[in-house]
This record gives structure tokens, sequence and C-alpha cells, in this order.
């Protein structure tokens, strides 16, 4: 299908792209990787008046460590993430992330600003970004803020982002020593939003109980938002089996996923309890607990 | 509705044409250049038809505008084939009956392409991994596996015998 009529701008700076929102605040919007933008635009599900097309901005597209920070620039791809090794060392649970989001050929052009400023509690990196504790930075008329994760997605497709704000980088604080993460996703095939999935993030003491605790779940919320009662019953505790099975229950019970072609609500149910207590378990491996 | 001048290049030749904003980049190659060899399957970016290489790398053509192809280097299925001559991964799905009703083909040969140019000797989980952007809806994929497989030895035989001519 084709989308209905728009004017496209492709501004060369930030300042720029900025000016061009602002001055149509309704009616314009930013286009990154356009992986899920377009495809709205096409089904006509959605219409933009304009697009401003932020991929001519150099410098959008790193990934560093900085400050005891892991800053991923926000039009960077989600394939660049894949294939990054310091992603695949140093932070497992953004690669398992990554490898699920659609599919390999929308991961050369998907960008990981997009994933989040999109809203959709069907994608994969809100959850993953909630456990992580990531910050992001949006650039608008009045200059920068930075916005913590949890105060970032306020509802279906509805972020904290104004219309005349670019989301132009991630910042991931680096987890301390002892610490581990997971994603894990079920999907009916490859490039399916997710029936269920877990992002477990946690971090050991030297006597190995659990300090700190990250779990929140994907497209079981209406709102990507954390799993707070089981992340409350993990803290001080040894991490055996029992426990990270009772926080998987109480992160399921808390879920509020809708009946579609993926299964009914109990059965999401079900699955988001057994991915939350996987997801916590490889967390837990990957932190030096066993 | 906005007008916009476009140079793409295309399998190495470079055109400049007029487009429409929400010109698709498909819809540019098979309607303006009318390079009909990239298909399209689907209106939600899911089955890899349209895929085409985009400085290389394989993107879905269908899920790109165009006017973002602005200066950028396209190659589709037309431009595989040098001199009269099959692409090894073309030569593949011939000789191990890669296809049957051919309509996934253009974009798994660029897939495949891309895949080979990347990584010559990807193990079978790599290519299924490679791939699975890409939908087919006869062969079972096992024939695909084993025509890529193929390309890719006739690669390297191509590369060994071109070393002890030299
Ligand atoms: S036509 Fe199906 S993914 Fe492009
Ligand atoms: S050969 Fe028919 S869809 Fe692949």
């Amino acid at each position: 299908m084709i989308p209905s009529s728009f004017d496209y701008v492709s501004p060369t700076s930030i300042a720029e792209a900025v000016a061009l929102l602002a001055r149509q605040p309704d009616g314009a919007k930013v286009l990154s990787g356009g992986q899920s933008l377009l495809p709205l635009l096409k089904l006509r599900l959605g219409q933009v008046e304009k697009l401003v097309d932020i991929g001519r901005i150099p410098g959008l597209e790193y990934l560093k460590e900085e400050g005891g920070m892991l800053k991923i620039g926000g039009r960077t791809r989600e394939a660049a993430l894949e294939h990054s090794a310091l992603i695949a060392t140093r932070y497992p649970i953004l690669h398992d992330t990554v490898r699920v989001i659609a599919d390999p050929i929308v991961r050369n052009l998907a960008t990981v600003g997009g994933n989040l400023a999109h809203g959709d509690p069907g994608n994969d990196h809100p959850a993953t970004m909630l456990v992580l504790g990531a910050q992001v930075v949006v650039v608008g008329p009045k200059g920068e803020r930075v916005i913590p994760i949890d105060q970032f997605f306020r509802g279906l497709f509805a972020t904290a982002l104004e219309p005349d704000e670019i989301l132009t980088e991630i910042r991931v604080p680096t987890p301390p020593s002892r610490s581990g993460g997971a994603y894990v996703k079920l999907e009916r095939k490859v490039g399916d939003y997710a029936t269920a999935a877990a992002a477990a993030q946690v971090t050991l003491s030297a006597t190995g109980v659990i300090e700190r605790a990250g779990l929140a779940l994907t497209n079981v919320n209406p709102v990507p938002q954390r799993a707070a009662a089981a992340e409350k019953h993990l803290i001080g505790k040894k991490p055996d089996a029992a426990l990270l099975n009772e926080a998987g229950r109480l992160a399921a019970e808390a879920s509020s996923p809708n009946a579609d072609r993926r299964g009914q609500v109990d059965y999401k149910k079900e699955m988001a309890r057994v991915l939350a207590a996987r997801a916590l378990q490889i967390a837990v491996d990957r932190a030096g607990g066993r | 509705m906005s007008m916009h001048k476009i140079k793409v290049t295309v399998n190495g030749a470079a055109e400049e044409v007029e487009v429409e904003a929400r010109l698709l980049l498909v819809h540019h190659l098979r309607e303006n250049l009318r390079l009909t060899g990239t298909h399209i399957g689907c209106d939600t970016t899911h089955c890899g038809a349209c895929t085409v290489l985009l400085d290389g790398k394989p993107v879905k053509s269908c899920t790109m505008l165009a006017v973002q192809a602005d200066g950028r280097e396209i190659r589709t299925v037309e431009g595989l084939e040098q001199n009269g001559k099959l692409h090894p991964v073309q030569e593949g799905f011939w000789e191990k009956h890669g296809l049957q009703c051919g309509f996934c083909t253009p974009g798994m040969l660029m897939t495949s392409c891309a895949l080979l140019e990347q990584n010559p000797h990807p193990s079978e989980l790599q290519i299924r991994e490679a791939i699975s952007g890409n939908l087919c809806r006869c062969t079972g994929y096992v024939n695909i596996i084993k025509a890529v497989q193929y390309a890719a030895e006739k690669q390297q035989a191509q590369k060994e015998a071109a070393h002890a001519a030299a």
C-alpha cells in the first residue's frame, strides 16, 4: 500500500530538525529508521503532514563507554548493536534483546532510539532499558533534557517526548561487578511481537544475596513498566530457584495482557511467569551466582 | 506533498528522477526504473520479497522511501548476473532447486549474496538466521540452505582457481 501524501525534509543538524518540528508541532513527525513508522503510514493507520528525516544528521550513530555509562546514539541501528563486541561482552542483556527484535534485514535500518520513542508496549527495548535504569537524552527548542526511563513511557504509543523534541542518546549506567542480565522472548515466529518476554538485571553481594534487581515484561501491559513487587521480593535474598519462581509469579500476577491472536490472557500470564523466572536465572548465572 | 529530485545509483548506473516524498523505494525501482525483479509480497514488512542491497546491506525496499535512498547505492537482483554469467548464488538456486514458484527468490538471492560477501563460510545456523527475514511459502527452506552452501563452495573454488592461475 501507499502512504497518503506528506511533505518531506531532511535537515543536516539537530538544531535545524528541532526548528522544523517546532514550526509544525501537530503535523510533523521524526523519521528515524522508519521500520515502525513507514508500515503505519502504508497501512494508513497513521498520517503525517511532514516527515522530518533525521537520517542525514551526522553524529547520531555511536556506541561508547564514557564516565561510567554506555552511550548509544539515538539513531544507532539495531544491527550495529547486534554486531558490537562491546555489547556482546559487557551488556549481554542488550545483545539478547537486539537479536530478537524484528528480523535481521529490518535491523539494518531500525534504530534503538526509534524502538523507544515509538512507545509501543510490544517493542523489546523498553523492558531492557527499564531494568538497566537507562536515561533518555532529548533535544528540543529549549535545549537538552535527560529523562529517567521510569518516567519515559506514558501510555499506548505515548512517551514523555514532546512533539518538537528529538531523542538523541540513550545512557545506560555500566552495571557494577557481580551483575548480570538477560532478555528472554517467546514469539510465534521471527519478526513477531512478543507473546510475552522478560528482561532481568541483578547485582549480587559478595556473599551471594541479591543486592539490586530489575525485572520488566514486554507486551503484557499497556505501558512498559517494572514489576515492582517482584523486584522488592528479590532484594536481600539468596537467588535459589524457589525465589526466582516466586518473583516470576509476582510479576505475572501484576501484568495485564490482552487476549489476541498470540493467546488468551491466562496463557500469556503463565508464559510471563515462566519467562520471568528464566530470565532471572540466566541473569543470576551471568552475575556469577552459580 | 513535496517533490524531490533524487539520484540513486542502481546496479552501477546513477539515475536522476523527480519523485513524490511518499514514493516507496520498491515502487521507484519497479515503476520508474522498470526493474521488476524486486517483488512486493506483503504490506507489513514481513516477507522480504522486496529485499535489495543498500550500500551492501540487505534492506526491505517496501519500508524505505525513495527520497531516503538519494545519493546511496542500490543493488537489485538484476545486478547479480555479470557478462551473461550467473552469480554463484543464482547458480546455487538453479543447481539445488532452491525455488518453486520463485516469488521469494529475488529477496532470498540478495540476502544470500550480502551474507556471503560478509561471511564467505557461513554455518547452516548462520544461513538460517540470515534469511529469517525472508519468507518462502514453497520450499520449506531446505533447498535454499543447500543453494547458499553451494554458492559458498563455488565462490571458494573460484578464489582458489584464481589464486592458482596467478
Ligand atoms: S514486500 Fe513484504 S517485506 Fe517488503
Ligand atoms: S519459492 Fe515460492 S515463495 Fe519461495
